[in-house]
């Protein structure tokens, strides 16, 4: 399929989904949606640089969080539109993943992966320490009254917020997967000793990915503080983002672009409807567990279960 | 805070107990790590787990958290050589070690952790032992019995550690599958077993780790992920798989994160385990004291 088509495609279901919530009529729909498309965009984000290149990312929480908190220091200074709001996150975690990949990626994946946890509490403990945004005790964000789009509550306009954002990583990651860019991501993926050699310039590439992948995880943080209208360093930095953000390409399948959606779809709704029913720590130990299951069971994911036992699956 | 050398004596000091603690904190992962590059992000949770053991033993059969952790260790040896083993037949002979072994770990470290939550709750835990309120006075500072005896027992285990491996057949068996696997294989060894077995011995020092953790400061399950960046910033910057050099940066990331704490308060303290990793990292991926 060419890319246009794609998107039209991406885009249909996409009003398909907005239709149907529509038409379910009930605000706990949107309400518990934007946290499922929440996780497709971060678990897409996480795909980019982990299922495409190979580098583990244990910062999921830190990049949205700076998004969100972006969005907090913005509205205490002069309120704008979400859309401008998600722009800034995503140029703010952009440039800390620059950042970020500049200093670690020339050492092996491993070191990545660990300073990406130091990313975490490094960013945390600047937020608990800095006043402005509330520090340890939070900060409240008051939703303006109005949306700006007319008849819908303000929930409904976060959904399609985030819906839109969806299409878009999901957009951009089939774009990657198959482009020269892809090809390269792939190459470093299995081997990257050889990729340099044959002319594959590495850093730059893994550097792109660690931008993007920081940047769309700091878009889809930056509607956060108008979703939960209060929020805190425990709350925003919670690991359950970062497990998520790992355990659902993982379950999907890292290969393509559809496997963090399925993940998404598959663990989020699962989680929705567990917390509201069980309780929400029983909720993340199942995360955990399917998690680690999937990784020694189904190395290619539920794609490489359909795809026969996961065979031929890596490109 | 106004600067006075009685302060910075005592900072001093305290840091360098905390140092020695930080060093059997970091020790396991030395040998997982530094030895075996397993990246086992889980280690920290497991030393969690180890003081819930001291303190359940220590609550309800008001057993020492030390002698408890004592008892523990066979069991993390097991468990241990159990997660090796799993780790290997999945992963490492796959060749995935990269991708879904690290995920591996960092569900092993998620489950762990909330599993504590579930049986525990969220509030923080302490024990009771002799020597947990009592200091030494010498002079203007003080040096409480909390901190040197975690000190004490600290070096005595990675003294004991540096023993085995430099002295016993099995101890130099596990320097050289650090070195050459496919030497080790030559020479009629099995690499797959020394691995396993110097895998047990890591986990199996997160059990006395955490008895004198509980010691030192009150535990909830959640204080692992505060660890992982000190532990695994000792690990860089002692060389990976040093011991004299795990030594000597947890006794310095211990005095600087003592000062941190007592000139500018101790919220900050979490920030400069990561700083200094992060600054290892971009400056000298080989460890300070590395090769």
């Amino acid at each position: 399929m060419r890319a246009l088509p794609f998107l039209l495609i991406a885009i249909l279901v996409a009003a398909a989904t907005f239709g149907t919530a529509r038409l379910i009529g009930n605000s706990y729909v949107f309400f518990a949606g934007y946290v499922v498309l929440q996780y497709i965009v971060l678990a897409t984000a996480w795909n980019i640089l982990g299922g495409y290149t190979g580098y583990v990312n244990f910062g999921t929480a830190a990049f949205l969080a700076l998004g969100a908190y972006s969005s907090v220091v913005i509205h205490k200074l002069m309120p704008m539109p979400i859309p401008v709001l998600i722009v800034v996150g995503g140029l703010v975690s952009g440039i800390v993943g620059l950042g970020m990949g500049y200093l670690t990626l020339r050492l092996r994946g491993s070191f990545f992966s660990i300073a990406t946890l130091a990313l975490s509490v490094v960013v945390q403990t600047l937020i608990i320490n800095w006043d402005f945004v509330g520090g340890s005790r939070g900060a409240y964000i008051v939703r303006p009254r109005t949306t700006p789009l007319l008849g819908m509550d303000y929930v409904q306009y976060l959904f399609l917020v985030m819906l839109t954002l969806a299409v878009i990583a999901v957009f951009t990651a089939r774009c990657i997967e198959r482009s020269r860019l892809g090809y390269g991501f792939a190459a470093i993926r299995d081997d990257e000793a050889a990729a340099e050699a044959s002319g594959v310039p590495t850093l730059r590439l893994k550097l792109l990915a660690t931008t993007l992948s920081g940047a769309f995880m700091g878009m889809a943080g930056a509607p956060l503080p108008y979703y939960v209208t209060y929020i805190d360093p425990s709350s925003g930095f919670s690991l359950a983002y970062a497990v998520n953000a790992i355990a659902m390409p993982l379950i999907g399948g890292t290969a393509s672009w559809l496997g963090p959606v399925i993940g998404a779809v598959l663990l989020g709704t699962l989680q929705q409807v567990t917390t509201v029913t069980i309780s929400s720590a029983l909720n993340l130990l199942i995360v955990g567990v399917v998690l680690v299951a999937f990784v020694i069971v189904a190395p290619n994911g539920l794609i490489g279960l359909v795809r026969g036992t996961g065979r031929g699956m890596r490109r | 805070m106004d600067f006075s050398f009685d302060l910075f004596g005592n900072a001093i000091l305290s840091g360098l107990l905390l140092g020695g603690f930080y060093a059997a904190v970091t020790i396991g992962v030395s040998i997982s790590f530094g030895m075996l590059d397993i990246v086992n992000i889980a280690h920290p949770a497991f030393i969690i787990l180890g003081s819930y053991i001291a303190y359940t033993a220590n609550s309800l059969l008001g057993i020492d958290p030390i002698l408890a952790s004592l008892i523990a260790l066979p069991a993390f040896y097991w468990l241990g050589m159990a997660i090796y083993q799993i780790y290997h037949v999945a992963f490492e002979r796959r060749g995935d070690e990269a991708l879904r072994g690290l995920a591996f770990f960092f569900g092993l470290l998620f489950i762990t952790e909330v599993s504590l939550v579930l049986v525990f709750g969220v509030d923080y835990r302490t024990v009771e032992a002799v020597y947990i309120g009592p200091s030494i006075h010498l002079g203007p500072v003080d040096l409480p019995l909390r901190l040197l005896v975690p000190f004490v027992v600290s070096l005595g285990l990675i003294g004991l550690l540096q023993l085995f491996l430099s002295r016993t057949f099995l101890g130099r068996a596990i320097l050289a599958v650090a070195q050459d696997q496919l030497a080790l294989r030559l020479m009629g060894a099995d690499p797959v077993r020394i691995k396993r077995i110097a895998f047990g011995l890591s986990l199996a020092t997160a059990s006395v780790a955490g008895a004198i953790l509980i010691i030192i400061q009150p535990v909830e399950p959640s204080i692992a992920r505060d660890y992982i960046g000190r532990i695994f910033a000792i690990c860089v910057m002692g060389g990976l798989g040093s011991f004299y050099g795990t030594v000597v940066a947890a006794l310095t990331l211990g005095i600087v994160e003592s000062l941190t704490s007592t000139f500018y308060g101790p919220s900050w303290t979490p920030a400069v385990g990561f700083g200094f990793l992060l600054l290892t990292l971009a400056v000298r991926p080989a460890g300070i004291f590395g090769r």
